[in-house]
């Protein structure tokens, strides 16, 4: 395993990748529309976007399979966009299945050292190794329609990364598969990576998956960057109303701004980043965990519980203002029974420096292919 | 008759999941004569025709009785021989030349001109609208035509070329193109059965060129139905007449005609023979490509 990891350090680790105002169009699709993001070297970045944003033509002409109409892909700082795919060096693992039908599992992992001039003792040796790694060490002789998806997906990412490759791809490799194998994916390709260190592209459209495994994450939206951050800073100050509607839940309640802080309910809470002035109506941006509840104990209360989700340990009520304005808060789960639909609530809100926004930017709140 | 069993099979099951218990075994055992009966009908009419050629091709007219003269004058009869081996030149020449010609272009088609796709569709399937009396009547009229109008030209050398030597490389042309709807509908389904979108990009993402994706991925992937194609090519020029007996080639179909002109019981055995050849081709490509499926060590 050590040989593994060395050799992957020597050509693997210290990859930086660049797009540098990329354009792709497709007819009147702009698939790319002037992408801007660094890759750091060894890091695992996860590009997250609803469907149709662009993240595979990125990952394509990042892997060369495609090529930009404007604009350039560096890889440690040299332009690759002429270079074909066969000689750019990036393990891809692909959303569709992917494997060689009529290779075993051992002969699909070594296939790429075949080509790269490896005898047969060296390539098998390595292929088991990383079999292995991807715990399949007793799949070696299978071929592809005797493994389930999940064990699939791992053959792929074995022979992605038998090449020692300058930069690991992982195009939406766990859609395909059920809610469980994919969870368990997840963290072994993020193990696994840790261990190589090989800078890593991650693209996937839920939320979840990008924010437990990326050390930081690029939100797109229609061809374009709209923030690229780690997981917690993207969560707790998100840059644009997209990021915040697209990366969790996130209310966004009026308020109006008066000295000292946004007025919220019948509380001043102090604003984080920039502050609009004194008298203009906001938008504050509040998860729905920063939203307190009191039942409101026969007085009239500020929002009335319509619905409550269990989560496990907390549950999500839904509550509607009298102005027919929704809110979402979480409750910890033993104490849902205080709030049955119907239930008139207080509502307040943590005291912490909130984020807030113009009225004006309310109208962008609806994300297109959310899950 | 192969598809009817499935299909009477579902029917079956169907029907003892909707009665009770107490009529499943007897509506169960009627589906079983239907299916029986469905098989006996279709085995009828395709293993009676044989059994009476059989029966007829062994009867002794002189005598009375049963004698195999029939069969052991075949591989003696004048011209079998030649004409069998024209057959065999005519088969694996034309499944050569349409696998070279129609293997590359429909990979092409599917990865990099999916656009044309229906052009070549059509003028693929046309051999099937066009009946191949039309199709050598044309070539025909070019091969009278075209020696005196192309003197001197490439052509000429070109078209005079095909008609001498031994081999008759204008019937095998035309075989390719008798045999291209049945090339493209078998190499069609087997690439649409694959993802060769993702296969190739896999290949190139390991280094791979565009020779080695396409001898060591796409075509071991497709080999079932390379197979296909080429025992459908081989055994409809097997079995061709028109064309061959027009442009006046004597392969193994004019020769068991000519044959059975003077002897019936000759070119019945002959037949049966020629019958049995393309089942045993077609058993040797169905062990080849099963193996694909079911071998697990390499
Ligand atoms: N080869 C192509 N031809 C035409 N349109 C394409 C092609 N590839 C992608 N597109 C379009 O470009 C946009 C972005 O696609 P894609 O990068 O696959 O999105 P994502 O992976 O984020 O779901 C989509 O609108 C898609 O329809
Ligand atoms: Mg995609």
């Amino acid at each position: 395993m050590s040989s593994i990891a060395l050799e992957s350090l020597e050509t693997g680790a210290g990859t930086t990748v660049e797009f540098a105002d990329v354009h792709r169009v497709f007819g009147s699709t702009h698939a790319l529309d002037g992408l801007d993001l660094k890759v750091r070297p060894g890091e695992l970045l996860a590009l997250l976007g609803p469907s149709g944003c662009g993240k595979t033509t990125a990952l394509r002409l990042l892997a060369g399979f495609d090529q930009p109409d404007a604009g350039s892909v560096l890889v440690d700082g040299e332009d690759v966009s002429r270079l074909p795919a066969n000689k750019r060096d990036m393990g891809m693992v692909f959303q569709s299945y992917s494997l060689f039908p009529t290779m075993s599992a051992v002969d699909n992992v070594a296939f790429g050292l075949r080509l790269r001039g490896r005898g047969a003792g060296d390539r098998r040796k390595r292929a088991a190794e990383l079999l292995d790694l991807v715990g399949l060490s007793e799949h070696l002789k299978k071929f592809p329609h005797q493994m389930s998806g999940g064990q699939q997906q791992r053959v792929a990412l074995a022979r992605a990364l038998a090449i020692s490759p300058r930069v690991l791809l992982l195009d939406e490799p766990l859609s395909a598969l059920d809610a469980k194998v994919r969870a368990q994916l997840r963290d072994e390709i993020r193990r696994i990576q840790l261990e190589l260190g090989v800078t890593t592209v991650f693209v996937t459209h839920d939320q979840e998956e990008a924010l437990s495994m990326a050390d930081r994450v690029g939100v797109m939206r229609d061809g374009r960057l709209e923030q690229c951050a780690a997981p917690s800073e993207l969560y707790q100050r998100p840059e644009t109303p997209f990021v915040a509607e697209f990366v969790g839940t996130m209310n966004r309640l009026p308020g109006s701004m008066v000295p000292g802080g946004v007025r919220l309910f019948t509380q001043v809470v102090a604003v984080d980043g920039v502050v609009p002035p004194a008298g203009s109506d906001v938008r504050a941006l509040l998860r729905p965990e920063a939203v307190l509840v009191e039942p409101a104990d026969g007085q009239p209360g500020h929002a009335m519980v319509t619905t409550a989700t269990f989560f496990g340990a907390v549950t999500r009520l839904r509550m509607t203002q009298p102005d027919g304005q929704e809110i979402l808060a979480d409750v910890g789960s033993h104490r849902a029974a205080d709030f049955p639909a119907g239930a008139q609530v207080l509502i307040s809100v943590l005291d912490r420096p909130v984020l807030v926004r113009p009225e004006s930017e309310s109208t962008a709140a609806t994300v297109p292919g959310r899950a | 008759m192969v598809a009817l069993t499935p299909t009477a099979g579902a029917g079956g099951l169907a029907a003892t999941q909707a009665g009770g218990p107490a009529t499943s075994s007897r509506r169960r055992r009627r589906t079983g004569i239907g299916r029986g009966l469905v098989l006996l009908i279709c085995g009828i009419y395709f293993i009676g025709p044989l059994v009476g050629a059989f029966w007829f091709s062994i009867q002794d007219k002189v005598h009375g009785g049963v004698q195999f003269s029939a069969y052991a004058h075949v591989f003696s009869a004048v011209g079998f021989s030649d004409a069998f081996m024209l057959s065999l030149k005519l088969g694996i020449g034309t499944v050569l030349i349409s696998l070279l010609l129609m293997v590359p272009t429909m990979l092409l088609l599917h990865l990099r001109a999916p656009k044309f796709r229906p052009v070549v569709e059509t003028l693929c399937l046309m051999p099937l609208v066009i009946p191949p009396v039309v199709l050598v009547a044309g070539v025909g009229v070019v091969l009278a035509w075209g020696p005196n109008q192309l003197a001197g030209t490439p052509l000429q050398t070109f078209l005079n070329a095909i008609q001498s030597g031994k081999t008759p490389w204008v019937l095998i042309l035309e075989y390719v193109v008798l045999t291209l709807p049945f090339t493209y509908r078998s190499l069609d389904a087997g690439i649409r059965s694959v993802d060769i979108h993702t296969l190739t990009e896999a290949g190139l993402n390991l280094g791979a060129g565009w020779g080695t994706v396409t001898m060591r991925i796409l075509l071991p992937s497709l080999r079932t139905s390379v197979l296909n194609a080429a025992f459908l090519s081989f055994a409809l020029v097997f079995g061709e007449y028109t064309v061959a007996s027009i442009l006046q080639y004597q392969p193994f179909a004019v020769f068991i005609v000519a044959a059975g002109q003077t002897e019936g019981q000759l070119s019945t055995s002959l037949s049966l023979l020629s019958l049995l050849i393309t089942w045993l081709l077609l058993l040797l490509i169905s062990l080849l490509g099963g193996r694909n499926s079911t071998k697990v060590d390499i």
